[in-house]
């Protein structure tokens, strides 16, 4: 009979006892904020008991995999405090003693190991589903062996040289072909000149152009 | 005056043409829209009350920026030589005018293309994926963010750090920042090789670089229409406030940005003109280039004030979404019951009930105007302001690449005329030795001007920018003017260039131009000048230091100039115009110790004179 009542006794007290485990600012216990809404909009589903269920199995896997203790279930997950906002309170009691809590430090191990798998369970990200407390890891920077803008200039540069010398060259052959044409003509002119004036002493004073063949044939 | 159809100058060399007019009209066009049209003319709009500020802004253009644009071009085109050569034809005292030119130019050309370098650098990291100024970076051990970046922003920190790597003060010069040197090179390159065969290869170079920023705003224009908070940005700007006009700082602002941004008093107007056939309609083409300037600036205002609303916009819904959080997590609030619209009542509701909690939170007050009211101009305008709106625009690499072709556009064709100031005039005065291909003399003068405009690559390189943006690009150019203005209406006399305006253009300049250059331009000039410097000598001679260290970072810090530093500043306003003294005292000495016959006779080159046969009139 003693038994019985002991027995009874129990039952009633061990949820009883659980909700003194798990309650708002538990010295061991972590805060969770869910926001549905901002991450899927449309898409977001509706949080109710099953979603709580599911949260204290993917908390339960976290622990199994951060301490590869096959022990842990769904009933060492003791969650607290729910509000419309979606946020809740939980603590992790120990498989071996439920009246024991795990510390603090050791649910964040375990949290953070399986952060991108409880994520992706729940279809969100760091920043939707927090745990107040845990800080994120920042991504680590994707750094490329050449920066990218060394690239870009190298092409432009590439090019503004290609160009110049180009240009450079091409000049360089006009100026000889025009020297070439020149001095085919020019040999045409001085022996022009040379018929034209009888000893070289014109070729010595300043070409004054009052004296040029404007008109070469005159007008009647 | 020289003869009518003269083609060639002494050697017989033929000067370079333009091929044809558009070629002409585009440099010219090219030289006037700068970065100021862009950063410059929208931030007065905004401050002087938006519409209000057209009023003084027209009024300068049709009373002081036409008339001078004409003059310069008909002098010119009249008298086919650099700023040096025309004013030594014009009078031999006023030679100075032309070299001051020159000299203000040369200064100009330096720090002018160190912006056109920063521009590149941005130009080449905007090909990234994330853009590299829109997150901050890590710190050394990775565990959070640079805190010079956490404190400011990641545009401004990418700007002042990354790119600038800008010293605390002036007094610290810093070391050679090799990415900037590097882009200060790159800039020097393309302008060489588009200067490599003078006129020929510049004109081929400006169907692009003065016609793309046309795309470009047209295309910003589309796009910045349908984002969210532009309509709120160009009611903004627009919207008039008539009692500004009331404010004489409105009236002197409207009169320099004319000045300053139509590009007269640079030489490089000259020179351009001065390879045009001298039966050209100069004055058609002053009032094109100078109408076409201020409707650009106009037209640029638009798409500007479009995404600088959208950006105040952006901002205002952060601010309201930090609020928005704040109280829901605090209350438990379901997720997104509180919006934007209804965030005025659920504050009020919650504010009424447990007032105490939510001062606690010390909520953000988010005002629209305020994020409105936050203007640039200048490089923080393209720099920082324009680069985070542009981060909130989706596909922002492609809006990032655009913005800076297009500001590298403007740059480089405005540096044409700033170089052509330079060259054209060196090529006068024959300066260049014989044997000297004109490539070399191009690439020995953009070299040098890379090399001295390295100093704007140290830490303290933006300090000195500003400093001779400040005192090189502002009073010189006024007084250079006011002289041009008054050598040609006065001492060469408004009869002989009404004259050659009649056989340039085929009918004499009306009375509103012979008014605007005997009167009107040369008063509005003085009084600028003067109430320019006085304004200038009351406002304390400040800079803002970027210093992380600073108890109120991350705003600026607010420095005196040390007293080198300012000697230097009254040395860049005042060494470039006295060369207008000095050569006309040098002029006057001579002319007094009896050599004024020969120079008579170098300034009026006849080709049918033949030396030979002069008269030695002293003996």
């Amino acid at each position: 009979m003693l038994v019985w009542i002991l027995f009874l006794l129990c039952q009633v007290g061990a949820p009883a006892l659980a909700q003194d485990l798990c309650q708002r600012d538990a010295p061991n216990g972590y805060k969770v904020r869910i926001s549905l809404k901002t991450a899927l909009g449309e898409d977001a589903y509706e949080w109710n008991q099953s979603e709580m269920f599911f949260f204290q199995a993917t908390m339960a896997f976290a622990m199994r995999r951060h301490f590869q203790m096959e022990t842990y279930n769904v009933d060492n997950i003791i969650l607290c405090v729910q509000t419309s906002r979606v946020s809740f309170w939980f603590v992790v009691t120990s498989p071996d003693n439920t009246t024991m809590l795990i510390p603090k430090a050791d649910v964040e191990k375990a949290v953070r190991m399986s952060r991108h798998r409880i994520n992706n369970a729940f279809l969100l990200s760091d920043r939707t589903l927090e745990f107040l407390g845990i800080y994120p890891t920042l991504a680590a920077p994707v750094n490329p062996d050449t920066p990218p803008w060394l690239i870009v200039f190298g092409v432009v540069i590439g090019a503004v040289c290609a160009g110049i010398i180009a240009l450079l060259v091409s000049s360089l052959l006009q100026k000889r072909r025009k020297e070439k044409g020149m001095t085919e003509d020019g040999q045409d002119e001085e022996d022009m000149q040379v018929k034209g004036v009888e000893n070289g002493i014109n070729l010595d004073g300043t070409y004054n152009r009052g004296f040029t063949d404007d008109d070469r044939f005159t007008k009647l | 005056m020289p003869e009518e159809g003269m083609e060639d100058n002494k050697e017989g060399e033929e000067r370079p043409k333009w091929n044809n007019k558009a070629e002409y009209l585009l440099t010219c066009i090219g030289f006037a829209v700068g970065l100021g049209n862009v950063w410059r003319f929208p931030y007065l709009c905004q401050i002087y009350g938006g519409g209000a500020f057209l009023i003084p802004y027209l009024i300068a253009l049709v009373f002081q920026g036409l008339p001078l644009l004409y003059l310069e071009l008909a002098i010119g085109q009249r008298l086919r030589m650099g700023s040096i050569g025309v004013w030594n034809s014009i009078s031999p005292y006023l030679g100075g005018v032309g070299v001051a030119s020159m000299l203000v130019s040369f200064c100009v050309s330096l720090f002018y293309n160190t912006i056109v370098a920063w521009v590149l650098w941005y130009l080449f990291n905007s090909f990234q994926e994330p853009l590299p100024w829109s997150q901050c970076p890590l710190n050394h051990n990775n565990t959070g963010y640079v805190e010079e970046c956490v404190e400011s922003t990641p545009v401004n920190y990418f700007w002042y750090r990354q790119t600038l790597n800008i010293t605390p003060n002036m007094e610290t010069s810093g070391s050679l920042q090799w990415w900037m040197v590097v882009s200060l090179a790159t800039a020097w390159s393309i302008v060489y090789i588009c200067f490599v065969r003078g006129i020929e290869t510049i004109g081929k170079a400006v169907y692009v670089t003065a016609t793309f920023p046309y795309l470009v705003l047209t295309i910003f224009l589309v796009r910045a229409l349908t984002l969210p908070g532009a309509y709120e940005g160009l009611i903004y700007l627009f919207t008039p406030d008539w009692e500004i006009l009331k404010n004489p700082q409105v009236w002197l602002d409207a009169a320099t940005q004319i000045f300053f941004s139509l590009s007269v008093a640079f030489g490089g107007l000259i020179s351009f003109s001065s390879y045009n056939s001298q039966k050209n309609n100069c004055e058609k083409d002053a009032v094109l280039v100078g109408v076409i300037n201020s409707a650009t600036s106009i037209y640029a205002s638009i798409p500007i004030f479009a995404i600088l609303g959208f950006k105040a916009h952006t901002n205002y819904v952060t601010c309201l979404n930090g609020n928005i959080l704040a109280l829901t997590n605090e209350f438990d609030i379901s997720d997104m019951n509180i919006t934007v619209e209804n965030y005025e009542q659920w504050f009020d509701s919650l504010n009424g009930t447990h007032p105490s909690r939510v001062s606690d939170l010390k909520l953000k007050t988010c005002d629209l105007q305020t994020f409105l009211d936050q203007s640039a101009s200048g490089t923080g305008l393209a720099f920082i302001v324009f680069t985070e709106a542009v981060i909130s625009m989706p596909g922002s690499q492609v809006w990032a690449v655009l913005f800076f072709i297009m500001l590298f556009s403007l740059g480089l064709s405005s540096m044409f005329g700033n170089l052509e100031g330079i060259l054209t005039p060196l090529h006068d005065l024959k300066l260049v030795p014989k044997w000297m291909p004109n490539e070399l003399f191009t690439a020995i003068i953009c070299l040098l001007l890379f090399l001295m405009a390295l100093i704007f690559c140290l830490g303290s390189g933006n300090y000195w920018l500003e400093i001779f943006n400040s005192y090189v690009g502002s009073v010189p150019f006024l007084i250079i003017a006011f002289f041009e203005i008054i050598a040609v209406a006065y001492i060469y006399g408004i009869g002989r260039f009404s004259d050659d305006l009649e056989f340039m253009t085929g009918h004499r300049p009306n009375i509103f131009w012979k008014v605007c250059w005997l009167v009107i331009s040369p008063l509005m000039l003085f009084v600028v000048l003067v109430a320019y410097v006085a304004v200038q000598a009351q406002t304390p001679p400040t800079y803002a230091a970027w210093n992380p260290d600073y108890v109120n970072f991350p705003n600026t810090e607010v420095l005196p100039y040390p007293d080198w530093v300012f000697a230097i500043c009254v040395l860049l306003s005042s060494v470039p115009v006295i060369s207008i003294p000095l050569v006309a005292i040098y002029r006057l000495i001579c002319c007094m110790s009896g050599r004024h016959s020969k120079d008579s006779l170098h300034n009026n080159p006849n080709p049918y004179a033949n030396e030979d046969y002069v008269v030695e009139l002293l003996l």
